[in-house]
């Protein structure tokens, strides 16, 4: 079936059999393999999208259910081709990967942390990403990409356009700190 | 041979791991993005018996379905292509990627199914009928060691794939006078390192160029030549394109048996065809479980707590066919008494099979099981003498004036000081009121303890397990390479000749590159050639790349390095010894002559009649590594196992909290010392990782097959994954101890964490429920297994110990 969807900031068409997942539908009708396989059921957060700006597994939604949603996959952060947003950075900074398997859904997942929180405890960032499964790094450096991103985002005073959400500020209350 | 630490540009400095850049922006390059024209799609279809005769397969209702190209079973695959091969010298326990004639296992393949679309292929799946007949089975490895056991393999008339025993030392004398013994029993589960992403592979055969293009998630050493003689092709008619990222490894990846699946329908079907195993076909047929090993182990030793001998009897069940997994159990004979003075060793390894699914190699090779098993004798020393952990522990290290050390089994230990690296992590801790916090929490009415463990990682791995363990093989090369060119304008570019699965290979040969020849690691190209243009080598597995790749290249630099010499030496009128080298140039001594490199460049590549007689034209250099030190077969059921042995020393203080069960992990610190350390980033994050796998297999990974023989933990909902909630942050204190052995000093780091994380985890739990009189003797120990057994020991219960 026809469906519209909106992906990093672009409209598409497609006509996709209704059975078939969001995942499937990025990486092989929009062509965007950084979204990743991995259990497929649910459980290892390797094919994390951002849908409305939360993470979401897109193995365990269909494609047709994501039609007039914003979704936003790890091609829609680096800024430019060649250039990397500052949490994609942070975690080249501090090795915050290895196989790089994992890494898109973790990322995306620390974006949508960071677009809500401006100063992240190390619990709230362990809370974030403890739906990302990661067998590589036992965690410790991408917790120290995701405090050194939060870091760096503070220092940018960039004003970020996400509010509220499960782990957001409350409303009304300014995004960037002052100091 | 070693360098001087103080001297280094780049190893060793806090480096960007420049592998890190394609992966953050999702641009890495795996076996699943690989999309190749026509490409069809493979779905398998298993069994649910653990051992059945196939009476039938029907696939005529798949067969006639839109989209389906065709059905694949075992016996047509196994008349086209030869056994996969096994590593000892059974030759009736024969394996094919498909069944063949009965099922061995519940979840092995049976049938493939080929269509336009992974989906439809599933959808076919279903249509295909086979009839089965159900076998005797057998899930339990002592079970499966009684002769009157179904056997799996019946033409080889027994379960038993290995039985050996092997005696280092006067074992009867010594345990005939030490004045005390002990004897136990420790069980290791059966779990793997799962790495997120499954096996996957996609090949097409050309039959106009007579070529087989492999792409793969592969870890494998010597892949294209089993490929080529299971498809009975010549080996250079097999090209694996080795620029495919493979999504984690740690091991497992070795993917035989997909590739002959996938490469047969290739060349039968004329179109490229890809297989990515699903989560289930993984789990269950994947043929990626770990070790699964029960340890019986005789301690012999004396009221000072030292420990003369060891009996240990390791029996492991390999699962439905034999593979390389009774390697598993050779391997740890490279340090069978741990960083112990251990002065002998009866060692008897058994293997059997069982219709469980089948075993591959794991990070550590069967190390960290060993470990696990050498780590709970020194605990139950420490008990039964009254002594500390700690201190029956360094009574018993070898001590750093004694390396090179021989240990029993015939391994000589590079280097250490075991007893330096205790020390500090105990600084670093503050021991002491480490230990207050744990009486502090136990009397808050927590159960509290305090877990211990130290071991060794081999490293620069050799296979010299291979011919103590078959004596029809005799292998004994093990080789790695890297090749360096430096182009007319003067850029460098480096092949390296095998797959990575996140180890940072190409930031590796780029900072020894760089080191050597003193120009900015960043400027250097690493490529992966397809294997038809790869020098030979083994792949990264047994912690060897840093020793063996960053080896290599080092060496091709050097060669390089005296070429641009040997140039600009030539220019100068002068000997070659007359010139030195320094940031890419070659000039005298008092400065008066010199020539960067861009000249030395030119004229390599341009000036012909300005090079030394004889001297090749260009500037390229290759070096083909054998692993230092061994390099002999085995005599008399010794050998030298691998060159190098990192230590690490575990300390965790853990928190139960009786009602709950729950096992809580308050603090842990681990010392780590792996020689010189090449990329800071690199050894961190293998190490935390280690930590991480090691606290899955202790706590929450387990393989689990129920009476009817079938898997029950196949889906992530049932085999447990450590999540960020789960591993604790870890404190990591460094220590460096260069190997003799290794152009830097480095030693291996690829399994660090991993070796130790498991014994120390079920150390400290055993701890904290000691002042109940109950011990956990098999992994992993889950927080079921803990409630129960510490509410059983509330209510005078005895415990049920596991079996």
């Amino acid at each position: 079936m026809k469906v519209d969807l909106r992906i990093n900031g672009a409209n598409h068409s497609a006509d996709i059999e209704p059975r078939k997942t969001l995942l499937d539908a990025l990486r092989e009708n929009f062509l965007l393999n950084g979204t990743h396989a991995g259990c497929e059921h649910g459980v290892c957060g390797a094919c994390t999208v951002l849908v409305d700006g939360e993470p979401v597994r897109s193995c365990l939604m269909f494609a047709v259910q994501a039609d007039g949603y914003e979704i936003t996959t790890i091609e829609g952060l680096a800024p430019a081709p060649g250039e990397l947003s500052v949490i994609q950075d942070a975690f080249c900074e501090t090795h915050g990967l290895q196989c790089g398997y994992c890494t898109p859904g973790m990322i995306l997942s620390a974006h949508a942390l960071l677009q809500h929180t401006v100063t992240p405890t190390r619990d709230d960032i362990v809370e974030a990403i403890s739906g990302n499964i990661c067998r590589c790094t036992g965690y410790g450096q991408i917790i120290e990409a995701v405090e050194f991103a939060a870091a760096r985002l503070r220092i940018a005073n960039t004003p970020r356009p996400h509010h509220g959400g499960p782990h957001g500020r409350a409303e009304g209350k300014p995004i960037v700190e002052a100091k | 041979m070693s360098a001087d630490p103080a001297a280094f540009r780049f190893v060793s400095t806090n480096r960007r791991v420049r592998e890190d850049r394609r992966f953050v922006a999702g641009h890495g390059h795996f076996v699943a993005d690989v999309a190749l024209e026509g490409m069809l799609h493979v779905a398998i279809l298993p069994s649910q018996h653990p051992a059945a005769r196939i009476v039938s397969i029907d696939a005529s209702a798949a067969l006639a379905m839109p989209g389906v190209h065709y059905v694949l079973s075992g016996d047509e695959l196994a008349a086209a292509t030869d056994p996969l091969m096994n590593g000892l010298d059974t030759p009736k326990v024969q394996r094919h990627p498909l069944a063949v004639g009965q099922t061995r296992y519940a979840g092995e393949w049976v049938v493939a199914v080929v269509a336009d679309s992974r989906a439809l292929a599933e959808d076919a799946t279903e249509k295909v009928r086979v009839t089965y007949e159900p076998l005797p089975f057998v899930m339990n490895a002592e079970e499966a060691l009684r002769p009157d056991s179904p056997p799996v393999h019946p033409a080889h008339g027994s379960n038993v794939l290995l039985d050996r025993t092997f005696v280092w030392g006067e074992v009867d004398r010594h345990f005939d006078e030490s004045p005390r013994h002990l004897s136990f029993r420790v069980t290791w589960g059966r779990n793997s390192t799962v790495p997120i992403e499954t096996f996957g592979v996609a090949a097409s055969w050309d039959p106009w160029r007579d070529m087989l293009d492999v792409w793969a998630s592969i870890q494998m050493p010597k892949y294209p030549d089993q490929i080529a003689r299971a498809l009975r092709i010549p080996a250079n008619g097999v090209r694996v394109h080795q620029d495919v990222d493979v999504g984690g490894s740690y091991g497992v990846k070795r993917g035989i048996k997909q590739t002959v699946l996938v490469a047969h329908l290739a060349r039968r079907l004329g179109r490229p065809v890809r297989l990515i195993e699903d989560r289930l076909e993984n789990m269950r047929g994947g043929d990626a479980h770990g070790p699964e090993r029960i340890f019986d182990v005789d301690v012999a030793f004396n009221d000072d707590g030292i420990v003369k001998s060891m009996k240990i009897r390791a029996l492991d069940n390999a699962g439905a066919y034999a593979g390389r997994a009774p390697f598993q159990l050779g391997k740890p004979i490279g340090a069978i008494v741990g960083p112990y003075k251990i002065e002998s060793v009866q060692y008897r390894a058994q293997s059997v099979t069982s219709n469980k699914a089948v075993q591959e190699a794991v990070r550590g090779f069967g190390q960290a099981p060993t470990n696990y098993a050498i780590e709970t004798a020194i605990d139950k020393v420490a008990a039964a003498t009254g002594l500390a952990r700690i201190e029956v522990r360094r009574r018993n290290f070898i001590r750093k004036d004694e390396f090179p050390y021989l240990i029993p089994s015939g391994s000589t230990y590079d280097s250490g000081d075991y007893h330096t690296v205790v020390d500090k992590v105990f600084a670093h801790i503050d021991f002491a009121a480490m230990e207050q916090e744990r009486d502090r929490l136990r009397a808050s009415g927590l159960l509290a303890g305090i877990g211990l463990a130290a071991c060794l990682e081999p490293s620069g791995a050799n296979s010299a397990f291979e011919p103590l363990l078959n004596e029809k093989n005799t292998t004994t090369t093990w080789m790695d390479s890297c090749r360096i060119v430096i182009d007319g304008l003067g850029f460098v570019t480096v092949t390296i000749h095998n797959t990575s699965s996140g180890q940072g290979h190409e930031t590796l040969v780029a900072t020894v590159i760089g080191e050597v020849l003193q120009i900015e690691p960043d400027l250097i190209r690493v490529i992966r050639p397809d294997s038809l243009a790869c020098l030979p080598s083994n792949s990264p597995v047994g912690s060897r790349m840093a020793i063996m790749l960053g080896g290599a290249a080092f060496h091709a630099a050097q060669k390089l390095k005296a070429k641009l010499m040997r140039i600009g030496a030539h220019q100068f009128g002068l000997g070659e010894d007359k010139v030195g080298y320094a940031g890419g140039g070659v000039a005298v001594p008092n400065g008066d002559k010199q020539l960067g490199w861009a000249e030395l460049v030119n004229i390599a590549h341009r000036n012909y009649h300005l090079l030394p007689e004889g001297m090749e034209p260009g500037l390229e250099s290759t070096h083909v590594m054998q692993v230092p030190t061994g390099g002999s077969l085995p005599k008399d059921g010794r050998v030298q196992m691998y060159p190098c042995h990192s230590f690490e020393f575990h300390v965790v203080l853990m928190a139960i909290d009786p009602a709950l069960g729950k096992p809580e992990i308050r603090r842990y610190v681990i010392g780590h010392d792996c020689g010189t350390v090449i990329n800071p980033h690199i050894v961190k994050g293998m190490t935390l990782g280690g930590v991480a796998h090691g606290l899955g297999a202790a706590l929450l990974e387990e393989f689990v097959y129920d009476d009817e023989g079938h898997l029950i933990t196949q889906s992530f909902m049932d085999y447990l994954l450590p999540s960020s909630h789960e591993v604790p942050e870890v404190e990591i204190v460094h220590h460096c101890t260069p190997s003799p052995y290794t152009v830097f000093g480095q030693k291996g780091s690829g399994e660090s964490g991993y070796l130790g994380a498991p014994a120390a985890i079920s150390a400290a739990i055993n701890d904290c429920v000691a002042p109940l009189g109950i011990s956990f003797n098999k992994l992993p120990i889950r927080i079921s297994a803990i409630g129960d057994a510490i509410a059983d020991a509330q209510q005078g219960k005895p415990q049920e110990q596991a079996k």
